[in-house]
Protein backbone atom coordinates (compact mmCIF):
# COMPACT_ATOMS: atom_id res chain seq x y z
CA UNK A 1 0.00 0.00 0.00
CA UNK A 2 2.77 2.53 0.85
CA UNK A 3 4.38 1.14 -2.26
CA UNK A 4 1.31 2.28 -4.26
CA UNK A 5 1.45 5.73 -2.32
CA UNK A 6 4.96 6.40 -2.92
CA UNK A 7 4.25 5.52 -6.81
CA UNK A 8 1.07 7.75 -6.87
CA UNK A 9 3.89 10.50 -5.35
CA UNK A 10 6.49 10.23 -7.59
CA UNK A 11 4.41 10.56 -10.69
CA UNK A 12 3.02 13.81 -9.01
CA UNK A 13 6.21 15.05 -8.89
CA UNK A 14 7.10 14.11 -12.10
CA UNK A 15 3.87 16.50 -13.56
CA UNK A 16 4.82 18.95 -11.07
CA UNK A 17 8.50 19.34 -12.66
CA UNK A 18 7.19 19.40 -16.07
CA UNK A 19 4.70 22.83 -15.21
CA UNK A 20 8.16 23.73 -13.83
CA UNK A 21 9.91 24.05 -17.23
CA UNK A 22 7.46 24.72 -19.21
CA UNK A 23 5.97 27.11 -16.74
CA UNK A 24 5.61 30.58 -19.16
CA UNK A 25 5.85 33.20 -15.73
CA UNK A 26 8.07 32.97 -12.88
CA UNK A 27 5.04 32.33 -10.60
CA UNK A 28 3.89 29.07 -12.55
CA UNK A 29 7.36 28.39 -11.26
CA UNK A 30 7.25 29.10 -8.14
CA UNK A 31 3.99 27.16 -7.75
CA UNK A 32 5.34 23.93 -9.11
CA UNK A 33 8.27 24.70 -7.00
CA UNK A 34 5.98 24.59 -3.88
CA UNK A 35 4.12 21.87 -4.99
CA UNK A 36 7.04 19.98 -5.09
CA UNK A 37 8.20 20.72 -1.71
CA UNK A 38 4.91 19.23 -0.57
CA UNK A 39 5.64 15.93 -2.40
CA UNK A 40 8.83 15.96 -0.98
CA UNK A 41 7.48 16.50 2.20
CA UNK A 42 4.98 13.69 2.08
CA UNK A 43 7.15 11.28 0.10
CA UNK A 44 9.71 11.78 2.96
CA UNK A 45 6.93 10.61 5.54
CA UNK A 46 6.00 7.32 2.97
CA UNK A 47 9.09 5.96 2.67
CA UNK A 48 9.83 6.57 6.34
CA UNK A 49 6.68 4.22 6.66
CA UNK A 50 8.08 1.78 3.96
CA UNK A 51 11.28 1.45 5.03
CA UNK A 52 9.60 1.09 9.14
CA UNK A 53 12.06 4.30 10.14
CA UNK A 54 9.69 7.27 11.53
CA UNK A 55 12.69 9.31 12.15
CA UNK A 56 11.79 10.75 8.31
CA UNK A 57 8.99 12.69 10.25
CA UNK A 58 11.59 15.00 11.65
CA UNK A 59 13.16 15.61 8.30
CA UNK A 60 9.70 16.08 6.97
CA UNK A 61 8.72 18.61 9.66
CA UNK A 62 11.98 20.40 9.22
CA UNK A 63 11.48 20.68 5.16
CA UNK A 64 7.95 21.90 5.97
CA UNK A 65 8.98 25.11 7.52
CA UNK A 66 11.96 25.31 4.82
CA UNK A 67 9.75 24.99 2.26
CA UNK A 68 7.22 27.99 3.29
CA UNK A 69 10.27 30.34 3.85
CA UNK A 70 12.06 29.57 0.86
CA UNK A 71 8.79 30.30 -1.45
CA UNK A 72 8.16 33.35 0.93
CA UNK A 73 11.48 34.88 0.58
CA UNK A 74 11.90 33.71 -3.55
CA UNK A 75 7.95 35.54 -3.93
CA UNK A 76 9.41 39.21 -1.56
CA UNK A 77 12.39 38.88 -3.61
CA UNK A 78 10.87 38.76 -7.27
CA UNK A 79 8.10 41.85 -6.15
CA UNK A 80 10.49 44.13 -4.54
CA UNK A 81 13.86 43.04 -5.97
CA UNK A 82 15.34 43.02 -2.25
CA UNK A 83 14.64 40.55 0.42
CA UNK A 84 14.68 43.32 3.61
CA UNK A 85 11.84 45.71 2.30
CA UNK A 86 9.92 47.48 4.47
CA UNK A 87 6.49 48.34 3.29
CA UNK A 88 5.88 51.02 5.99
CA UNK A 89 9.34 52.75 5.67
CA UNK A 90 9.27 53.45 1.95
CA UNK A 91 7.28 56.61 0.13
CA UNK A 92 4.76 55.21 -2.01
CA UNK A 93 5.53 55.54 -5.52
CA UNK B 1 -11.48 -4.45 14.93
CA UNK B 2 -8.11 -4.47 13.61
CA UNK B 3 -9.04 -5.46 9.96
CA UNK B 4 -11.87 -2.29 10.02
CA UNK B 5 -8.38 -0.38 11.11
CA UNK B 6 -6.61 -1.30 8.59
CA UNK B 7 -9.32 -1.21 5.34
CA UNK B 8 -9.68 2.31 6.73
CA UNK B 9 -5.88 3.31 6.24
CA UNK B 10 -5.94 1.56 3.00
CA UNK B 11 -9.04 3.26 1.50
CA UNK B 12 -7.72 6.90 3.22
CA UNK B 13 -4.26 6.16 1.56
CA UNK B 14 -5.71 5.28 -1.77
CA UNK B 15 -7.78 7.82 -1.91
CA UNK B 16 -5.22 10.62 -0.92
CA UNK B 17 -2.72 9.42 -3.97
CA UNK B 18 -6.29 9.56 -6.12
CA UNK B 19 -6.49 13.54 -5.00
CA UNK B 20 -2.49 13.49 -5.14
CA UNK B 21 -2.70 12.65 -8.45
CA UNK B 22 -5.35 15.07 -9.71
CA UNK B 23 -3.90 17.86 -7.76
CA UNK B 24 -0.88 17.42 -10.24
CA UNK B 25 -2.47 16.72 -12.99
CA UNK B 26 -4.72 20.06 -12.77
CA UNK B 27 -1.20 21.74 -12.33
CA UNK B 28 -0.12 20.80 -16.11
CA UNK B 29 -3.91 20.57 -17.45
CA UNK B 30 -5.18 24.37 -16.19
CA UNK B 31 -4.59 27.15 -18.59
CA UNK B 32 -3.32 30.03 -16.68
CA UNK B 33 -1.85 30.53 -13.71
CA UNK B 34 -4.57 31.85 -11.39
CA UNK B 35 -6.05 28.58 -12.22
CA UNK B 36 -3.39 26.42 -11.32
CA UNK B 37 -3.56 27.26 -7.99
CA UNK B 38 -6.77 26.03 -7.64
CA UNK B 39 -5.70 22.43 -8.45
CA UNK B 40 -2.02 23.02 -5.93
CA UNK B 41 -4.43 23.56 -3.23
CA UNK B 42 -6.40 20.39 -4.31
CA UNK B 43 -3.13 18.76 -3.66
CA UNK B 44 -2.03 20.76 -0.44
CA UNK B 45 -5.43 20.08 1.38
CA UNK B 46 -7.17 16.27 0.61
CA UNK B 47 -4.26 14.79 -0.66
CA UNK B 48 -1.78 16.06 2.01
CA UNK B 49 -4.69 15.62 4.59
CA UNK B 50 -5.91 12.12 3.56
CA UNK B 51 -2.80 10.42 3.01
CA UNK B 52 -1.66 11.70 6.84
CA UNK B 53 -4.83 10.29 8.01
CA UNK B 54 -4.13 6.97 6.64
CA UNK B 55 -0.57 7.19 7.87
CA UNK B 56 -1.62 8.32 11.26
CA UNK B 57 -4.00 5.03 11.29
CA UNK B 58 -1.22 2.64 9.90
CA UNK B 59 0.96 3.98 12.94
CA UNK B 60 -1.74 3.58 16.03
CA UNK B 61 -1.40 6.05 19.02
CA UNK B 62 2.29 6.54 19.40
CA UNK B 63 4.49 9.85 19.01
CA UNK B 64 4.62 9.22 15.34
CA UNK B 65 1.02 10.18 14.78
CA UNK B 66 1.34 13.36 17.04
CA UNK B 67 4.41 14.59 14.72
CA UNK B 68 1.99 13.47 11.62
CA UNK B 69 -0.38 15.87 12.94
CA UNK B 70 1.73 18.13 13.72
CA UNK B 71 2.88 18.18 9.74
CA UNK B 72 -0.61 18.06 8.70
CA UNK B 73 -1.20 21.09 11.02
CA UNK B 74 1.86 22.82 9.29
CA UNK B 75 0.41 22.34 5.98
CA UNK B 76 -2.83 23.39 7.04
CA UNK B 77 -1.27 26.53 8.16
CA UNK B 78 1.12 27.36 5.77
CA UNK B 79 -0.19 26.41 2.30
CA UNK B 80 -2.97 29.27 2.73
CA UNK B 81 -0.44 31.98 3.08
CA UNK B 82 2.01 30.57 0.59
CA UNK B 83 -0.98 30.68 -2.26
CA UNK B 84 -2.16 34.11 -1.13
CA UNK B 85 1.08 35.63 -1.35
CA UNK B 86 1.81 34.05 -4.75
CA UNK B 87 -1.17 34.81 -5.78
CA UNK B 88 -1.64 38.78 -4.66
CA UNK B 89 2.54 38.77 -5.84
CA UNK B 90 0.64 38.11 -9.45
CA UNK B 91 -1.62 40.46 -9.42
CA UNK B 92 0.88 43.06 -8.54
CA UNK B 93 3.43 42.03 -11.32
CA UNK B 94 0.31 42.97 -13.71
CA UNK B 95 -0.93 39.11 -14.99
CA UNK B 96 -4.87 39.85 -15.79
CA UNK B 97 -6.41 36.09 -14.66
CA UNK B 98 -8.61 35.59 -17.25
CA UNK B 99 -12.29 36.15 -16.41
CA UNK B 100 -15.58 34.48 -17.19
CA UNK B 101 -17.24 37.94 -15.02
CA UNK B 102 -15.65 40.42 -12.98
CA UNK B 103 -17.96 40.56 -10.08
CA UNK B 104 -15.26 42.97 -8.10
CA UNK B 105 -17.76 45.92 -9.49
CA UNK B 106 -21.19 44.77 -8.89
CA UNK B 107 -21.02 42.51 -5.60
CA UNK B 108 -19.43 45.46 -3.10
CA UNK B 109 -17.50 48.14 -2.69
CA UNK B 110 -14.73 48.63 -5.49
CA UNK B 111 -11.07 48.11 -3.54
CA UNK B 112 -8.84 51.45 -3.36
CA UNK B 113 -5.54 51.33 -4.95
CA UNK B 114 -4.48 47.66 -5.96
CA UNK B 115 -1.08 48.14 -5.64
CA UNK B 116 -0.77 49.14 -2.15
CA UNK B 117 0.82 46.42 -1.05
CA UNK B 118 0.24 47.06 2.41
CA UNK B 119 -1.42 44.81 5.05
CA UNK B 120 -3.97 45.64 7.63
CA UNK C 1 -1.95 33.25 32.12
CA UNK C 2 -1.47 33.73 28.55
CA UNK C 3 2.34 33.43 28.72
CA UNK C 4 2.16 30.21 30.88
CA UNK C 5 0.00 28.70 28.50
CA UNK C 6 2.53 29.44 25.79
CA UNK C 7 5.45 27.90 27.66
CA UNK C 8 3.36 25.13 28.63
CA UNK C 9 2.77 24.33 25.24
CA UNK C 10 6.22 24.76 23.87
CA UNK C 11 7.28 22.09 26.64
CA UNK C 12 4.56 19.64 25.26
CA UNK C 13 6.14 20.34 21.54
CA UNK C 14 9.04 19.77 22.66
CA UNK C 15 8.56 16.71 24.34
CA UNK C 16 6.79 15.66 21.53
CA UNK C 17 9.33 16.20 19.12
CA UNK C 18 12.11 14.81 21.27
CA UNK C 19 11.24 11.45 22.62
CA UNK C 20 13.93 11.28 24.75
CA UNK C 21 13.38 11.58 28.74
CA UNK C 22 16.68 12.16 30.56
CA UNK C 23 16.61 15.18 33.25
CA UNK C 24 19.09 16.90 31.13
CA UNK C 25 16.94 17.18 28.56
CA UNK C 26 14.04 18.00 30.14
CA UNK C 27 15.47 20.93 31.79
CA UNK C 28 17.16 21.82 28.87
CA UNK C 29 13.43 21.72 27.03
CA UNK C 30 11.89 23.61 30.44
CA UNK C 31 14.94 26.54 29.67
CA UNK C 32 14.48 27.03 25.88
CA UNK C 33 10.23 27.49 26.39
CA UNK C 34 10.73 29.58 29.48
CA UNK C 35 13.45 31.65 27.33
CA UNK C 36 11.24 31.67 23.79
CA UNK C 37 8.46 32.57 25.95
CA UNK C 38 10.66 36.16 26.94
CA UNK C 39 11.82 36.63 23.30
CA UNK C 40 7.77 36.18 22.10
CA UNK C 41 7.49 39.01 24.88
CA UNK C 42 9.94 41.19 23.78
CA UNK C 43 9.18 40.89 19.97
CA UNK C 44 5.42 41.72 21.32
CA UNK C 45 4.15 38.57 19.28
CA UNK C 46 2.86 36.93 22.25
CA UNK C 47 -0.38 39.19 22.68
CA UNK C 48 -3.88 37.92 21.27
CA UNK C 49 -3.17 38.50 17.64
CA UNK C 50 -0.25 35.90 18.30
CA UNK C 51 -1.05 33.22 20.64
CA UNK C 52 -5.12 33.23 20.93
CA UNK C 53 -5.95 30.68 23.61
CA UNK C 54 -9.52 32.45 23.51
CA UNK C 55 -10.27 30.96 20.29
CA UNK C 56 -9.70 27.21 21.43
CA UNK C 57 -12.74 26.49 22.49
CA UNK C 58 -14.37 27.74 19.50
CA UNK C 59 -11.65 25.82 17.08
CA UNK C 60 -12.41 22.48 18.40
CA UNK C 61 -16.26 22.60 16.22
CA UNK C 62 -14.85 24.97 13.58
CA UNK C 63 -12.11 22.80 12.52
CA UNK C 64 -13.87 19.61 12.16
CA UNK C 65 -16.68 22.07 9.92
CA UNK C 66 -14.32 23.09 7.79
CA UNK C 67 -12.73 19.68 6.92
CA UNK C 68 -16.43 18.70 5.55
CA UNK C 69 -16.35 22.30 3.67
CA UNK C 70 -12.50 21.24 2.39
CA UNK C 71 -13.90 17.98 1.65
CA UNK C 72 -16.73 19.12 -0.61
CA UNK C 73 -15.55 21.52 -2.23
CA UNK C 74 -12.16 19.92 -3.13
CA UNK C 75 -14.49 16.94 -4.56
CA UNK C 76 -16.21 19.87 -7.02
CA UNK C 77 -12.70 21.02 -7.88
CA UNK C 78 -11.69 17.22 -8.75
CA UNK C 79 -14.72 16.84 -10.90
CA UNK C 80 -13.69 20.02 -12.98
CA UNK C 81 -10.23 19.04 -13.07
CA UNK C 82 -11.03 15.28 -15.02
CA UNK C 83 -13.94 16.72 -16.71
CA UNK C 84 -12.94 16.36 -20.52
CA UNK C 85 -14.15 19.29 -21.56
CA UNK C 86 -12.20 21.58 -18.39
CA UNK C 87 -15.75 23.82 -17.44
CA UNK C 88 -13.77 26.42 -15.57
CA UNK C 89 -15.61 30.20 -15.43
CA UNK C 90 -13.06 31.95 -13.12
CA UNK C 91 -14.50 35.37 -11.47
CA UNK C 92 -13.17 37.65 -9.18
CA UNK C 93 -15.71 39.09 -6.44
CA UNK C 94 -15.33 40.61 -3.38
CA UNK C 95 -16.63 39.85 -0.28
CA UNK C 96 -16.91 41.98 3.32
CA UNK C 97 -15.74 39.99 6.34
CA UNK C 98 -17.60 40.92 9.91
CA UNK C 99 -14.73 39.59 12.29
CA UNK C 100 -13.60 42.02 14.88
CA UNK C 101 -10.10 40.74 15.71
CA UNK C 102 -7.09 40.38 13.66
CA UNK C 103 -7.13 36.49 14.05
CA UNK C 104 -10.84 36.38 13.21
CA UNK C 105 -10.16 38.27 9.83
CA UNK C 106 -6.91 35.92 9.56
CA UNK C 107 -8.94 32.86 9.87
CA UNK C 108 -11.43 33.79 7.61
CA UNK C 109 -9.00 34.56 4.79
CA UNK C 110 -7.07 32.01 5.27
CA UNK C 111 -10.09 29.56 5.26
CA UNK C 112 -10.98 30.69 2.01
CA UNK C 113 -7.79 30.28 0.47
CA UNK C 114 -7.62 26.99 2.18
CA UNK C 115 -11.02 25.37 0.55
CA UNK C 116 -10.34 24.64 -2.95
CA UNK C 117 -11.50 26.60 -5.70
CA UNK C 118 -11.61 29.84 -4.08
CA UNK C 119 -8.63 31.89 -3.05
CA UNK C 120 -8.04 35.51 -0.69
CA UNK C 121 -6.17 37.56 -3.59
CA UNK C 122 -6.16 41.16 -1.74
CA UNK C 123 -7.10 41.52 1.89
CA UNK C 124 -7.87 45.80 2.46
CA UNK C 125 -8.95 46.22 5.84
CA UNK C 126 -12.12 43.74 5.53
CA UNK C 127 -12.81 43.40 2.17
CA UNK C 128 -11.42 40.31 0.22
CA UNK C 129 -10.59 40.15 -3.41
CA UNK C 130 -11.60 36.75 -3.85
CA UNK C 131 -10.55 34.73 -6.94
CA UNK C 132 -12.83 31.38 -7.52
CA UNK C 133 -12.57 28.91 -10.39
CA UNK C 134 -16.24 28.24 -11.22
CA UNK C 135 -18.64 30.97 -11.15
CA UNK C 136 -20.82 28.95 -7.92
CA UNK C 137 -18.04 28.83 -5.98
CA UNK C 138 -17.71 32.95 -6.06
CA UNK C 139 -21.47 32.90 -5.55
CA UNK C 140 -21.10 31.11 -2.71
CA UNK C 141 -18.39 33.00 -0.70
CA UNK C 142 -20.62 36.27 -1.33
CA UNK C 143 -23.32 34.31 0.25
CA UNK C 144 -21.47 34.72 3.29
CA UNK C 145 -22.05 31.22 5.07
CA UNK C 146 -18.43 30.88 6.11
CA UNK C 147 -18.22 34.58 7.23
CA UNK C 148 -20.64 33.72 9.32
CA UNK C 149 -19.74 30.41 10.79
CA UNK C 150 -16.30 32.16 11.29
CA UNK C 151 -17.98 34.89 13.36
CA UNK C 152 -19.59 32.43 15.45
CA UNK C 153 -16.29 30.70 16.18
CA UNK C 154 -14.70 33.83 17.23
CA UNK C 155 -17.33 35.11 19.83
CA UNK C 156 -17.07 31.49 21.34
CA UNK C 157 -14.74 33.17 23.03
Amino acid sequence: MFAAAAAAILVALALAITRAIKGPTVFDRVLAGNAVGTLAIMLLAVVGFLTERPEFLDIGLTYGLLNLIGTLSVLKFFRHGDLAYDVDREPKS
Amino acid sequence: MRLAVELASWGFILLGSFFTLVGAFGLVRMPEVFARMHSASVLDTLGVGLLIAGMCLQAGFSLVTLKLLFLLALFFFTAPVVTHALAQACLHEGIKPRLVEDRRGTAGPRPSDPDDGRQP
Amino acid sequence: MRYVSLAGLLFAFWLALSGHYTPMLITAGALCSVACVFAAIRMRSADPEGHPIELFWGAITYFPWLFVEIAKSGWSVTKVILHPGLPISPTMTVVRASQKTPAGLATYANSITLTPGTITVEVNGNEFTVHAIVRDGALDVEDGRMDRRVSRFEGAA
